[in-house]
This record gives C-alpha cells, structure tokens and sequence, in this order.
C-alpha cells in the first residue's frame, strides 16, 4: 500500500463465518456471484493475465471488465476493473480491486476489499462507494445461511 | 457481545459519529489529521479509534511509515440489512397499498 492515494483509496472489511476457502469460491464461482453481486455472474480461469469478465445472468450484458493481476487460492485477489454497466464508469481507466482473505478464528474468516487506483476514475470511485457494502453484505448472508439476501 | 452490540455501542458517542463522518467527508487519515479537528487529547481520540476498530466501523492500514484510518461501512449496512430495512419496508409497503386502495376507489 506504498503507491495508494489514500484520499481516493475505498476500504470494506467484513468477518464472515466461513473457512477462507469457502470465501475464495464465494468470490470467484460464478454459481456464488450471481446471488449477490447484482445478479452479475464472474467468468475468469483466475490466472494472471487472463480476463476477469462481469456478465448479466444470460450473458447478454457486460458489466465489469478486468484482468487478473494476482490470483493467491485462498488468499488473495487482484484484478484490475472497469465498471461498463454505466457509459460514464465505462469511459474511465482501469481502477484496482484487491481481496484479502485472512482466517480469523476457527470457522471465521475476514475479508478486506480495497478498490484503489481511482484517482482518474471518479465516477466509478462515487458509483462503486455503496455498492461494495451491499455485496459484502450479500456474501456473508449467502455463505452463512446459504440464502441471498431478502 | 456479539457483532452488533459492538456497532451499536460504537454508534452510540457523539464524538465517535463525528470521527465517522471526518473521515466519510475525506477517507485515509492519519490520527493527527483526525485529532486535528477535535478538542481533545491525543489519546482520547486514539481510545475512540479503538472502539470504532473494534466494531470494525474503522479500518486501519499502513502506508508507508503513517497509519491511515478508513471508514468501513460494512458493519451499518449490516445493521441496515438486519434492523433497519425491515421495520422500515412494512411501513413502505402499507403506505403503497393505501395508495393503491385510494386511487383504486378514485
């Protein structure tokens, strides 16, 4: 975190009852996905340099594009983002999504979401600040009682 | 106490909501900055940082040699989910049916 523009840098941290493994396929299955980040589901072989691709449910509509920076099963995640359900969010560089699972307990896991390098991306930093809560919300309700959000 | 008790507890200082909205206002603060703008002891704030870290209302990271402190909102969007939304939608959801009801019978 040496590089980060700390004024521009987004936090979210959430414990979930769950090992670091179940939170890593929460993240990246897209079967998981689909039930909390907005329906969207996550296509990605999860290998540095490869895609990391946001779809509506049938595929029709693009929603997040990216590219695997780091992939570290169960502990890390990285990938570039560019958020394209919105032309203006669209029209921005790249910003940067980091996952961090770390254990915290038996059978608790806690997980950091940073999404930095937002300095030239405004519209995706406004656009974004609600919705992480939202989907981090999402993932614990769905991992710890298996049901998406009410 | 459990998760919400802890949220609660925090939420429940004026001096703590108003660290939440510093750094809502402007994220990734040093604890001078936020002491900066309160009239307190360096280490009064620093016991409040603590309890809104224990509540993981704050999150503190380092950038090179300063401790940056972020808000997370996680934790009231967890309490919105479980407290808030729930209360809050019946009375939404009778207010639209009267409205129905109305111009209905119009």
């Amino acid at each position: 975190m040496t590089t980060m523009t700390r004024e521009t840098t987004q936090v979210y941290s959430v414990f979930i009852r769950a090992t670091p493994e179940q939170v890593w396929d929460g993240i990246t299955k897209p079967e998981f996905t689909a039930r909390y980040f907005y329906g969207s589901v996550i296509d990605s072989t999860y290998e540095p340099g490869s895609p990391y691709t946001g779809w509506s449910a049938d595929r029709s509509k693009h929603y997040v594009d990216g590219e695997v920076i780091e992939a570290d099963r169960p502990r890390k995640l990285v990938t570039t983002w560019r958020a394209m359900y919105d032309p203006e969010t669209a029209a921005e560089p790249y910003s940067r999504v980091t996952w961090e699972i770390e254990p915290a307990g038996e059978n608790v896991t806690k997980l950091t979401v940073i999404h930095d390098e937002l300095d030239t991306a405004p519209k995706t930093a406004a656009n974004v600040a609600g919705g992480w809560s939202y989907v981090l919300s999402g993932l614990k309700t769905l991992l710890e009682t298996g049901k998406p959000l009410g | 106490m459990d998760d919400d008790d802890r949220v609660f507890r925090a939420l429940a200082d004026p001096t703590r909501r108003h660290l939440l909205d510093q750094l809502f206002e402007r994220d990734g603060r040093t604890l001078t900055e936020l002491e900066s703008e309160l009239e307190m002891t360096r280490f009064g704030v620093m016991k409040h940082l603590r309890v809104l870290e224990d509540a993981g209302l704050v999150v503190s990271r380092r950038s090179g040699r300063e401790k940056l402190h972020f808000l997370n909102p996680v934790p009231i969007r967890l309490i919105h989910d479980r407290w808030i939304g729930k209360y809050t939608e019946r009375r939404i959801s009778a207010l639209a049916n009267l409205k129905t009801e109305l111009e209905e019978s119009a």
